[in-house]
């Protein structure tokens, strides 16, 4: 009478225990990609596009005969947002699915969660989002900029006299690791630009902070005392109160102009853009920028975004890290056609010097050593559109220093990746 | 008519370079950033008539070139010269307003280039009002002028505004070695002593408004949950997706009249109150019927339910509109503030929002009080077997209800709407806030839960400058553990002997 | 009112069949990490994600007993205990960082520039003083709160609410990267734990017989309260707590005992997850991680022992499952099956395995 209930519950038990086992390997025709991004969950609202940009550039690669004669095939699992998930996620993606490589996470923790992972079991990780630098794993190859990419020349350029000769610096952030991070480095380089302390204010925001009324009037405050610009670190959802407030409290571009790291042509398709006209991005591609590798790669991604129909697709828009998954992809694809196998050693051997004309209009490397593309820094202007329009940009691209020389006791790095132990 | 024949005069001695203007289009277009800078500080210091059409068009980005519009780019340095140009030109209008806002922005953006000819303007000028607006703007010129007593003058006047910038100025002022006239001297430190108390002035009321503003989308936020979970005892996690399909109700209505009325998209808000009311009563009803209904009674049980019915609502969401976040715009009515003081700006959204949370409380206190269904609802409420026997239809009364506290969420995520974001997990933002407000303010009690938020936005509003928004938040949060300590049932307990 | 479902299973299953089939759990869970460590083209290896995969939901089903212990048994729902599993995991996160840095600072402490440890990581270097932190950070934080929380007789809805601002707060102070605990990032990459690698599949083995340990102890105290006059005090406490002052007893005690003890639970469970998972982070004191724990209990029937099991396992595993199978849609399964529980199954899985077994 008992016992039937109980052997239920134990085959219950026994089977989420073997769920891990009957995870089979399919045919051998395909390379077996894994994509690592929320799908659901708080992180979801940037990490989507990220995995329809994957799959869209594996079906171009496949389109185009895939690679060493061999279909890509990609392997979509949901972390959830949720950073041991990640891990747990991971170890399933290489282990169970056997996968060459993943191409994933979006926040620099997801990032560190699965770190330790793949450096155990030897996988091979692109990481396409902007982030603190700090980090250079063998087994990781950062697709985004690092701070020397983004925050400092967006600073540099706010102090010229073009982008408004910026005296005080209001520096403004969600409460985590990249701000502060980013906000230390901005520091110790504006102070080394001879900016006094008390022209440096710093203010953090806990996660998902949607009420900037004190905020706003603090900065309206400090910028009475000289010619001020505000760095937003602030994290994507608070971003669209923020710059509510800013447009209310009639704060205008021209007299408080506001640099955001985390704010691309996503997040602007929650905002109405009009009153913002002026404010500032700092990324390393804008969908604005004009040439023909990013007129077919945008032109791709609507069609791409209409057929699948994904939701709002007819405003469908491209964004940074979105190219730098696209880029990551080609250039892993290369590498396998040029190692003529998918083996993590000869890949990363491979992926060294790498170059792919990429979308932003230049052809970037990726570097011999520190396992970061060279990478070119555009400011962006809002415009009344919810694009940007590009006011600066570097010469050509330009080499990533994830260990900042702003960080105390990073000269001491290799500038090669080791394993973090 | 003394003084329009003055500006006219002006205006005709301010012709007279005309024959240098006649290529400035041209001039602008050929130069580089820097030069066109240049240019821009050489015609704020000498407006012309003749540059009007070139400024208020160089204002929109474009320039017209032998009858070609040409684009041209502007950044935000060139952008602040060109509205400071504006400003110099709007002072020889003939109407009082424009000259006056010209006035206000010079005291902003003035240069000591544009000394001589505001000192012209000021001569010139009748408005009274234009007259100490212009002043202002040149008393912070002034404060460098090479003459005590015209220093002197200044700093007293600067000590009259309100200005954030005057208390800079008058700082700068102060610094060691700066001023060496000990009256001026003196009467700048009166100067900036006003200055600050006036200031304060204006941080105290905008902290007040802020706080203010903070309670009301608090309570808004709140007062769904307030019903269905303080009247009727269901703990709805699914409260927050309540708000969250307000709001995008407010998203699909601002989209159709973007397409059908477009003539009519300014009032889109008020369309999509009624319209999010109906939707997420509607829903709400629903779930009443098919879930919930099944358990009252077990309130602990209610939380494991909506907690799945909030996870699916997310979910279907995000796959019919997308992860992202969605459009959603303040129209012209709602954007903007109103100036009160000069460091105290009113944003409208905000002053509305305030008003319509205090509408929605007095007609859900109307609805609940003065009518044959509130009263049906306190008696299900209070005792649902008695009343049953008494003949209140029990089921409709709870479905009603339910409907009820779903609808006031929709209307709170229509205001929602307009100072956040709209996306898939709005809702998940102000569940918890939600809840403590309920909670604080005593569960079942409507004046509780309003009291509790308009507490809770003020406190919040006046430890955040001192402590940091973070520590601000988990200050409040230590706070309202202690709070409960000493009030276990709330701000506003049920009084009565019932026990169980 | 009802007796604890425990009871009257046990009662009328006897003890020896339950016993019987726990036997053969046991072993099975037993063997797992001895079968982790065969070669790896054998046969019945089993994989270190399963490993670990079956080991963390271990971990949560300790917290969902612990949790039942109070809900369940004495009828106070906390919103917040993940705040405990947490600050156990901290605690032994903070052991792990030692072990990983040597000599030096944690790396995330060098990146702020700190120069010397704060004061509550010193002799966190000593596995043993780890421990003892494991159990003193949840329990004496269980003890001050539950204090004052009893004392004031706050019940029900406000309990699970002010439960819910308490995890809520810690976790906002967690992620300052101030308070210093690694902020958002949390602790990541250990190296070794008592000298052993954190990867070597002896350690995992090890860790997880731990696991499986705890959850039997836990299982056995349990079984104990729920026995012992104590179990009967709390159930009347749930049933009707007025009655049961009236009867002379002081309830606060009790309330205390059981609450720092779950706490405590929950801290034990923590401390073995975080090396397990290979990761602590302040999102685990997210309300949303408790209400999820308490999803789980209510899900295998609170008010037993067994059900809190069942529901952690069944949950977690479908979590597993959906987010690869129906990467879009598994939280439309996840949701319908919340709700398909409470309207069909009210006394939870256990219930339902129970009339089968009446019929």
């Amino acid at each position: 009478m008992k016992r039937r209930s109980l052997i239920k519950a134990f085959t219950l038990t026994a089977s989420i225990a073997a769920m891990g086992l009957t995870w089979t390997v399919q045919a051998a025709e395909t390379i077996k990609v894994g994509i690592l991004h929320s799908l659901s969950g708080t992180m979801a609202i940037s990490e989507t596009s990220l995995k329809d940009m994957a799959l869209m550039t594996i079906d171009e690669i496949n389109a185009k005969g895939g690679v060493n004669g061999k279909m890509l095939e990609a392997v979509v699992v949901d972390p959830a947002s949720n950073w041991p998930l990640f891990a747990e996620k991971g170890r399933q993606l290489l282990t169970q699915d056997k996968v060459a490589v993943v191409f994933g996470c979006w926040t620099s923790v997801s990032r560190k969660s699965v770190l330790p992972v793949f450096e155990e079991l030897n996988g091979l990780l692109f990481y396409p989002v902007q982030y603190e630098g700090e980090e250079m794993s063998p087994n990781v190859f950062y697709t985004g900029a690092a701070p020397n990419q983004q925050a400092i020349p967006a600073v540099e350029y706010l102090m010229s006299e073009e982008g408004g000769s910026a005296k005080r610096f209001f520096l403004l952030g969600t409460d985590y690791v990249y701000p502060r991070t980013t906000n230390k480095i901005l520091r110790a380089f504006l102070q080394s630009k001879g900016v006094a302390d008390k022209d440096i204010e710093e203010v953090y925001t806990p996660f998902g902070h949607s009420d900037y009324q004190t905020i706003v009037a603090n900065i309206k405050k400090f910028s009475a005392g000289g010619k001020t610009a505000v760095i937003s670190t602030v994290n994507g959802d608070s971003n669209v109160p923020f710059y509510k407030e800013l447009a209310n409290q009639g704060l205008k571009a021209t007299e408080v102009p506001v640099v955001a790291f985390s704010v691309g042509e996503e997040e602007l398709r929650g905002i109405d853009t009009k009153p913002l006209v002026g404010n500032l991005a700092a990324w390393n591609y804008f969908q604005s920028v004009e040439n023909p590798v990013n007129a077919k790669f945008v032109a791709d991604w609507k069609a791409y975004a209409k057929a699948k129909n994904l939701p709002g697709a007819d405003k469908a828009v491209t964004n940074d890290p979105m190219e730098a998954t696209y880029v990551g992809i080609h250039m892993w694809a290369q590498a396998v056609e040029k190692a003529k196998s998918t083996d993590v050693d000869k890949v990363r051997e491979a992926l060294a010097g790498q170059t792919f004309a990429a979308p932003s209009g230049y052809t970037l490397t990726m570097d011999k050593t520190n396992h970061h593309l060279h990478k070119p820094v555009m400011i962006g202007e809002i415009q009344s559109d919810g694009q940007f329009s590009v006011v600066w940009q570097t010469e050509g691209p330009i080499r990533a220093q994830p260990w900042s020389p702003y960080i105390p006791g990073n000269d001491k790095k290799p500038d090669h990746a080791v394993k973090s132990n | 008519m003394p003084t329009a024949l003055h500006r006219l005069i002006l205006a005709c001695l301010l012709l007279l370079p005309l024959a240098a203007h006649a290529g400035d289009a041209e001039d602008f277009l050929a130069a580089n950033p820097t030069q066109q800078a240049k240019l821009l500080q050489d015609w704020a210091a000498q407006p012309d008539p003749a540059r009007v059409e070139l400024i208020n068009s160089l204002q929109q980005g474009q320039l017209t070139v032998n009858g070609e519009t040409k684009t041209v780019r502007l950044n935000n340095r060139l952008r602040g010269l060109i509205n400071n140009v504006q400003a110099s030109q709007q002072l020889l209008a003939t109407e009082p307003k424009v000259r006056l806002a010209a006035a206000q922005q010079l005291q902003k953006s003035a240069t000591p280039a544009q000394l001589k000819f505001l000192d012209q303007q000021l001569a010139n000028e009748a408005d009274d009002d234009v007259h100490s607006a212009l002043s202002l703007a040149l008393a912070n010129l002034q404060l460098v002028d090479s003459d005590p007593a015209v220093r002197l003058a200044a700093v007293r006047l600067l000590g009259d505004t309100g200005d954030p910038l005057a208390r800079t100025r008058l700082e700068a002022l102060l610094a060691p070695g700066v001023e060496a006239d000990a009256a001026v001297h003196t009467a700048a430190e009166t100067s900036l002593a006003q200055v600050k108390r006036k200031l304060l002035v204006g941080e105290m009321l905008g902290q007040a408004f802020s706080g203010m503003s903070l309670g009301s989308i608090l309570l808004l936020a709140a007062l769904g949950l307030a019903i269905t979970f303080g009247l009727l005892g269901v703990i709805n996690m699914a409260h927050g997706e309540m708000l969250m399909l307000g709001a995008y109700s407010t998203y699909v209505v601002q989209l159709l009249m973007q397409r059908y009325v477009p003539q009519a998209i300014e009032f889109y808000p008020l369309i999509a109150l009624p319209v999010a009311f109906f939707v997420t009563a509607g829903i709400g009803m629903v779930l009443e019927r098919t879930v919930i209904r099944h358990l009252y009674g077990r309130p602990l049980e209610t939380l494991l339910a909506t907690w799945g019915i909030s996870l699916m609502l997310i979910q279907l969401v995000r796959l019919v509109f997308g992860a992202q976040n969605v459009e959603v715009a303040n129209p012209a009515w709602l954007s903007g503030g109103v100036q009160v003081l000069p460091n105290l700006v009113l944003p409208y959204n905000r002053i509305v929002i305030i008003a319509f949370a205090l509408c929605v409380v007095v007609l859900t206190w109307l609805l609940l009080n003065k009518t044959r269904l509130g009263l049906n609802v306190r008696a299900v409420t209070q005792n649902r077997n008695m009343a049953a026997c008494c003949g209140v239809p029990t089921g409709r009364v709870d479905m009603l209800a339910f409907g009820l506290g779903s609808g006031i969420a929709g209307l709170g995520g229509v205001a929602l709407s307009q100072i956040g974001n709209v996306g898939p997990d709005l809702g998940q933002s102000y569940i918890i806030d939600s809840f403590l407000v309920v909670v604080l303010g005593g569960v079942g009690q409507l004046a509780g839960s309003v009291m509790a938020a308009f507490g809770l936005g003020i406190a919040n509003k006046i430890l955040e400058p001192q402590i940091g928004a973070v520590l601000g938040k988990i200050l409040i949060l230590a706070l309202i553990i202690l709070f409960i300590q000493k009030r276990p049932q709330g701000l506003f307990a049920l009084k009565g002997r019932v026990i169980d | 009112m009802n007796q604890p479902l425990m009871l009257t299973a046990a009662q009328k299953a006897g003890p020896k069949v339950t016993i019987a089939v726990g036997v053969v759990i046991l072993a099975v869970l037993l063997a797992l990490p001895l079968l982790s460590l065969l070669p790896a083209d054998s046969a019945l290896h089993v994989s270190a994600y399963t490993l670990t995969l079956v080991g963390k939901i271990l971990c949560y089903a300790i917290v969902a007993l612990a949790l039942d212990l109070v809900w369940g048994y004495a009828g106070m729902l906390s919103l917040g205990h993940g705040l405990f599993f947490a600050l156990g995991g901290y605690a032994m996160g903070m052991y792990l960082m030692r072990q990983a840095s040597g000599e030096g600072l944690p790396a995330f402490m060098t990146f702020l520039s700190w120069t010397e440890l704060p004061w509550y990581w010193v002799g966190t270097e000593h596995f043993l003083w780890a421990l003892c932190l494991v159990v003193l950070a949840p329990g004496l934080l269980a003890l001050a709160f539950g204090f004052f929380a009893f004392r004031s007789r706050i019940k029900g809805v406000y309990f699970s609410i002010m439960t819910q601002a308490l995890t809520f707060a810690g976790m906002l102070l967690f992620f300052r990267n101030e308070t210093g605990f690694g902020g958002n990032n949390g602790f990541t990459n250990f190296r070794s734990i008592l000298g052993f690698g954190i990867t070597e599949p002896g350690t995992r083995a090890v860790l997880f017989l731990a696991t499986v340990l705890l959850l039997v102890a836990s299982l056995y105290i349990g079984w104990r309260l729920a026995q012992s006059k104590f179990g009967r005090v709390l159930t009347a406490l749930r049933d009707a707590e007025n009655r049961l002052m009236f009867c002379g007893y002081d309830p606060r005690g009790f309330k205390l005992f059981v609450w720092v003890l779950s706490a405590v639970l929950c801290g034990l469970a923590g401390a073995l997850y975080v090396p397990q998972v290979g990761i602590i982070n302040p999102s685990e004191m997210s309300p949303t991680n408790s209400i999820e724990a308490a999803v789980w209990v209510a899900l295998g029937g609170r008010g037993t022992l067994i059900g809190p099991l069942l529901g952690a396992g069944v949950v977690n595993g479908m979590k597993s499952w959906f987010t690869v199978a129906f990467p879009e849609y598994w939280l439309f399964f996840l949701g319908a099956l919340f709700i398909i529980v409470t309207l069909y199954l009210p006394k939870g899985i256990i219930g339902l395995l129970k009339k089968k077994g009446e019929q």
